[in-house]
């Protein structure tokens, strides 16, 4: 496998990472509770680290001088490989815990199969990274059962997130060419084989919430390729400011 | 209660202080004192959780993912702070609440530097250093305060802070040492923060109406005027080393009293952002407020869900 593939792979597998830390840090200070605060910066701390081992690792592959930095910072819009799913907005709480649950489940079954990557970085990452990760998903699902089975408010609101996000679970589950050499080197995971027990895992805690899973069947994607929402130039735009108006600059 | 059971009780109470014991939440305590501490010790939860705005306004635009995650600890420990701060000010008789909606209200203050923007990069560098340096020399002597709960948790609040201004130091470090625009915009912030921190230290003592009565509790073991000196003399060769320029024409070194002699303070200033007129009262007491207001369903799905898992619990066990 060519660095170059194996750099896009890292990429995205990462870029969810770092997209998902930015959302989660846009809150910090603004949270419903000290708590809440808190445990919500957390997770984005534990994004953020893992986002470093994966962007210099990926550093150290490329020909080009390159740093974590460069690789976070300096990129155009098309050259992210998150999916949408991550730079959904953080509309309310109610949204910012349907992401996190729709991700983390999807994250913690990647992780799990990571590990057995014949690439011993990768692996070592995500070995780190499960203990992180399986706390996430335990914060979120008890919240989302707080929130579905809580107050008729809270449950009439996070449906609604439910329903708006459902549309970008799909997204995970699609493989690009990079995907593809990587999984046949053993290398990285195969995500299609991750997806019967993501729906299942998903709808016991909806159900247990009382929360119902929409009817939809038109999917979004998009993300994988770099062909992102209209959130995303916004996200960028905040991400980027400094290494953009001050290049080359030691911080 | 007899007045003479309240005298011997006074008596203990001062005892106590005296032999440097702790006063803990179940020992009797002069009413005063009950209300000194709620006030002193919720002001200073309060300023945690105001303080994380400036800087959490520096998050996600942070120059580096090293910094960003650096800002974002630093952030939550502030959040950490103002957890156990105001555990150790419910334990004074006080809930949660109550302390937020006299915040919410403006009953409550809370320390006037947040009122200040956070305009560039730098400042983040400017309040660590500055902002947290002065807060170190303000809460030091809280950590042997005559309150127990509180002066635990100044120890806990004391290592972190001190960890947090050495990062800012180094933030500004960096700055001073990189190009100049960066020189030009480390330069800035220190010439913004600078006077802002010295005020932090409180009013000069003739007009400090707490001071007498706070030192025999120990709750203050120095006067605001000596610790802002104590400030100046540690920070002004700190700018030196980095090629920094303390924005004072008069500040100068005083052979004889062994301290730097300094211009003076605009207090004109500091008691209009005290007032609520600095340049961002309005925008910190909103965001507070609106987290509060937005998250209240949130909390209220908690207690809800709480409360029906706690039945349930109820009726299998009937």
């Amino acid at each position: 496998m060519k660095n170059e593939n194996l750099i896009q792979y890292i990429c995205g597998v990462a870029d969810n990472a770092l997209i998902l830390g930015q959302r989660l840090s846009e809150l910090c200070g603004h949270g419903p509770n000290l708590e809440t605060d808190i445990a919500l910066t957390n997770m984005a701390l534990d994004l953020l680290g893992q986002t470093r081992s994966y962007y210099q690792y990926a550093a150290q592959l490329s020909d080009e001088d390159k740093t974590e930095d460069d690789i976070a910072f300096l990129r155009v819009e098309r050259q992210y490989k998150n999916v949408l799913l991550v730079e959904q907005p953080n509309t309310h709480f109610g949204y910012v815990i349907t992401r996190q649950f729709f991700y983390d489940v999807f994250h913690l079954l990647l992780l799990q199969e990571l590990q057995n990557s014949k690439d011993e970085t990768l692996s070592a990452i995500a070995k780190k990274a499960i203990k992180e990760v399986s706390y996430h998903q335990r914060f979120s699902s008890d919240w989302i059962k707080r929130l579905g089975d809580g107050t008729e408010e809270s449950h009439q609101k996070v449906q609604e997130a439910v329903n708006d996000l459902w549309k970008f679970t799909d997204e995970l589950f699609h493989t690009t060419e990079d995907d593809t050499l990587a999984i046949d080197l053993g290398v990285g995971v195969n995500v299609v084989t991750l997806k019967e027990k993501y729906y299942q895992r998903i709808g016991e805690v909806l159900e247990e919430a009382t929360l119902t899973i929409p009817e939809i069947k038109w999917f979004q994607k998009g993300g994988k390729q770099g062909v992102h929402s209209e959130h995303m130039g916004y996200l960028l735009a905040d991400l980027q400011y400094m290494q953009r108006t001050y290049p080359n600059m030691k911080w | 209660m007899s007045e003479k059971e309240i005298k011997n009780l006074e008596e203990i109470f001062e005892q106590k202080i005296a032999r440097d014991e702790k006063i803990e939440p179940k020992d009797w305590m002069p009413e005063k004192y009950r209300q000194t501490h709620i006030r002193q010790i919720s002001q200073h939860a309060h300023s945690e959780i105001v303080g994380m705005l400036p800087e959490g306004n520096w998050i996600t635009r942070a120059p580096s993912l090293r910094r960003k995650v650096a800002l974002l600890a630093k952030v939550q420990d502030e959040a950490g702070h103002g957890l156990y701060l105001y555990s150790a000010c419910e334990t004074l008789g006080i809930s949660r609440e109550e302390l937020y909606d006299q915040l919410h209200t403006g009953k409550a203050k809370y320390s006037s530097i947040f009122n200040y923007p956070t305009i560039t990069w730098a400042d983040i560098g400017a309040i660590g250093w500055l902002v947290d340096g002065a807060a170190i020399i303000n809460q030091v002597p809280l950590c042997s305060t005559s309150y127990g709960p509180y002066a635990r948790a100044m120890v806990r609040v004391c290592k972190e802070e001190s960890f947090h201004q050495r990062q800012g130091y180094e933030i500004m470090m960096t700055l001073a040492k990189g190009t100049p625009e960066q020189k030009e915009m480390a330069q800035d912030a220190l010439n913004r923060w600078w006077w802002p921190s010295l005020m932090m230290l409180g009013p000069t003592d003739a007009e400090s109406v707490h001071t007498e009565q706070s030192m025999k509790w120990k709750l203050k073991r120095k006067t605001n005027d000596e610790l802002r000196q104590q400030f100046i003399d540690q920070t002004v060769p700190q700018a030196d080393l980095i090629g920094l320029t303390i924005p004072d024409a008069d500040l100068k070194w005083n052979e004889e009293t062994g301290h730097y002699d300094f211009g003076e303070i605009d207090w004109d200033e500091f008691w209009q952002v005290v007032k609520g007129h600095g340049p961002c009262n309005h925008e910190r007491m909103s965001a507070r407020v609106k987290a509060w207001e937005k998250g209240e369903w949130v909390r209220d799905a908690a207690m809800a869900y709480a409360k029906k898992k706690e039945d349930k619990k109820l009726k299998k066990a009937i």
